[in-house]
């Protein structure tokens, strides 16, 4: 394959990695995008559809959506990767055990990641809600709770893969002690299928806390997060388009750049291994 | 013969045995709920019951009996069928479950057959359009699989209902009104259920049995119908208990978009007003549900074919995370149909991976 063609391929990461950027510099300076204040009201100017000063229209307030969904970035993002690694450090430690503990304990383990996925996850979420109660907070442990059993199964079979494979068995060979093997190649073998799954996850768990603040379970609505500012247009999907469809454009803009970077650090992944 | 009992009665014992875990995880999970369950049941902190009150909503819901008995109890209602009273319904939890139930099962099943149809049409056209389609067809599957059912459901409404006018916004219970709502569930599912499938497609129409059928003088179309998707539909099939699940969560969403009574819906106002035996009651319905598509399609998938023994476990990883390495020697070699589109596939299966689908010998 010529060069250009290789490079080529890379078109929709190099995009997709620099949507999550600006994504993140505007979560970390939201007014260097929208200086306006997202808590702004203007009761003169409610229901203005997407117009040149309002690039996104106006809620019935009169604040301006655009800043609303700049601001909101920074907190979406943070539940979001809060759920992610809550969700992806649970499924560690979960898959680890099961994938190179006795086979007992791997059959006990492997159990528990049964029963909690035969909870379709929004479900599992919902229940979570109840405990917890709703909230920033309980988004994020009932999101982060929700994804793990899917995460710990693919990373007990990456784990057990990894301990079945040539060089973990020369190591063995070698005389190298367990913590050695742990330490030196098995860590190391997973770290990049956690990379790619956690960046994967990052657009999954966004997407999952701003449904529960769409179903009003998650961030109040006063504040600019994505999902709040879905409750918030939810009544009006029929009458005023602009208050659900820009805060969700942005949801499946993070969503689609973390699933295509994801997948090129997956397949990265594999061309290294 | 006697494996195959003994296979189909382990699954079915693997069930049980989840839902009764499930079933305590859910009892234990609520004694973690703060506030008093007596108070609840009288309708909140806010009720002022009397003392009185409380004592009696106590003893005859056994909430003063040690935990372990009312486990029994409860673990012994569930078996009759029991779920409990609805704290905000007053009415027992299975009758109200039941009265959704078909909503949800309705909407589900369009669901599916929708999903199916897109995803087949899909996968048809990247594996028979050479390499642009294949690359056009993985990148409509990867968005599609990602979108988010309470987005879709609003840009379906913008388009259909305020814009075209063809359906309503909200779910009327004719044919029409059901469209909409089903369609929403079915794009991200079609996507999903499409890379699975042209994957799968890919691999099959490399297999040496492909080739065998040709020489032997079967058309191009005939191989198809009888072979190669025969052979790939088997772990798309596998996967519907999965998919039935995620439609489960879906449906939360979808239906409280499209104002449609159902399963989901109910769940979501019995989680705002803290109703616990409700949302335990569903969510282990929700559960049952779950496994038992699994099991039935699990089934299906080996009456399809039997020669085929996939691990529905090791496909699902496959599908959520693309992450299993080839296997040495993998079929790399273009498809029989001009598949140019196999010497470099994109989208979330890179590699045919054939360790986990070949069949056993």
């Amino acid at each position: 394959m010529s060069s250009l063609r290789r490079s080529a391929r890379h078109i929709p990461q190099a995009l997709a990695a620099l949507v999550l950027l600006l994504l993140v510099i505007a979560a970390v300076f939201p007014g260097l995008f929208a200086p306006g204040d997202p808590l702004a009201i203007n009761p003169a100017d409610g229901f203005q559809p997407p117009n040149t000063t309002h690039p996104f229209g106006t809620d019935g307030s009169g604040r301006d959506l655009y800043t609303r969904v700049i601001h909101g970035t920074g907190p979406s993002l943070l539940i979001g990767l809060g759920a992610t690694a809550l969700g992806i450090g649970l499924a560690t430690v979960l898959g680890f055990v099961a994938g190179l503990g006795p086979r007992w304990l791997d059959f006990g383990t492997s159990r528990v990641i049964e029963v909690m996925l035969a909870f379709p996850g929004l479900v599992l979420a919902l229940l979570v809600m109840v405990i917890s109660g709703p909230g920033a907070f309980g988004a994020t442990v009932a999101v982060g709770l929700a994804t793990a059993p899917g995460y710990a199964r693919i990373i007990r079979g990456r784990v057990r893969e990894i301990a079945g494979s040539g060089f973990v068995e020369a190591a063995r060979v070698q005389g190298r002690g367990r913590m050695r093997i742990l330490t030196r190649h098995i860590l190391p073998g997973t770290a990049r299928s956690l990379a790619s799954l956690a960046t994967l996850g990052l657009g999954q768990a966004i997407v999952w806390v701003c449904a529960l603040s769409f179903l009003g379970l998650g961030v109040a609505p006063p504040a600019a997060e994505w999902g709040a500012l879905l409750n918030d247009g939810r009544q009006f999907i029929a009458t005023f388009w602009w208050l659900t469809f820009f805060p969700g454009l942005f949801i499946v803009l993070t969503a689609v750049s973390a699933t295509v970077l994801g997948r090129g650090l997956a397949k990265t992944t594999r061309s290294v291994s | 013969m006697w494996a195959g009992a003994r296979r189909v009665a382990l699954r079915i014992g693997g069930a049980i045995l989840v839902l009764w875990a499930a079933a305590t995880v859910t009892f234990f999970a609520v004694r973690l709920i703060p506030g008093d369950p007596a108070q609840a049941f009288l309708g909140g902190p806010g009720s002022q019951a009397s003392a009185e009150a409380l004592a009696r909503v106590r003893a005859e819901n056994g909430f003063d009996l040690p935990l372990w008995q009312q486990y029994l109890g409860y673990l012994g209602r569930l078996l009759r069928g029991d779920l409990g009273t609805s704290y905000s319904l007053h009415a027992p939890v299975a009758d109200v479950v039941g009265e959704q139930l078909l909503g949800t099962l309705e909407l589900a099943l369009w669901s599916l057959v929708i999903a199916w149809i897109i995803a087949l049409g899909l996968a048809l056209w990247s594996v028979a359009g050479g390499r642009v389609a294949a690359h056009v067809a993985a990148g409509i599957e990867m968005t599609a699989a990602v979108l988010p059912h309470f987005w879709l459901g609003s840009v379906l409404i913008l388009l259909f209902a305020t814009g075209l006018g063809w359906f309503p916004a909200i779910a009327t219970p004719d044919a029409r009104g059901i469209i909409l709502p089903a369609l929403t569930l079915a794009i991200p599912l079609a996507g999903f259920l499409a890379q699975l499938l042209r994957e799968a497609l890919q691999e099959a129409a490399a297999q040496p049995f492909v080739l065998t059928a040709r020489a032997r003088g079967e058309s191009r179309v005939g191989v198809f119908a009888r072979h190669t998707l025969r052979h790939a539909a088997g772990p798309a099939i596998g996967l519907t208990g999965w998919a039935f699940g995620s439609l489960m969560s879906g449906a939360v969403v979808v239906e409280t978009i499209f104002a449609r009574p159902g399963l989901g819906r109910t769940l979501v106002s019995a989680v705002q007003v803290r109703d616990v035996p409700l949302v335990i009651g569903l969510t282990l319905v929700a559960a049952a549900a779950y496994l038992v598509v699994s099991v039935l399609s699990d089934l299906a998938e080996r009456a399809l074919n039997p020669a085929l023994r996939v691990s529905r476990d090791a496909l699902v990883e496959r599908a959520l995370e693309a992450e299993t390495p080839a296997a040495p020697g993998t079929f790399s070699t273009p498809g029989a149909f001009g598949t140019s589109g196999t010497s470099e596939p994109s989208g979330i299966f890179e590699q045919p991976e054939t360790s986990g689908t070949e069949p056993r010998a």
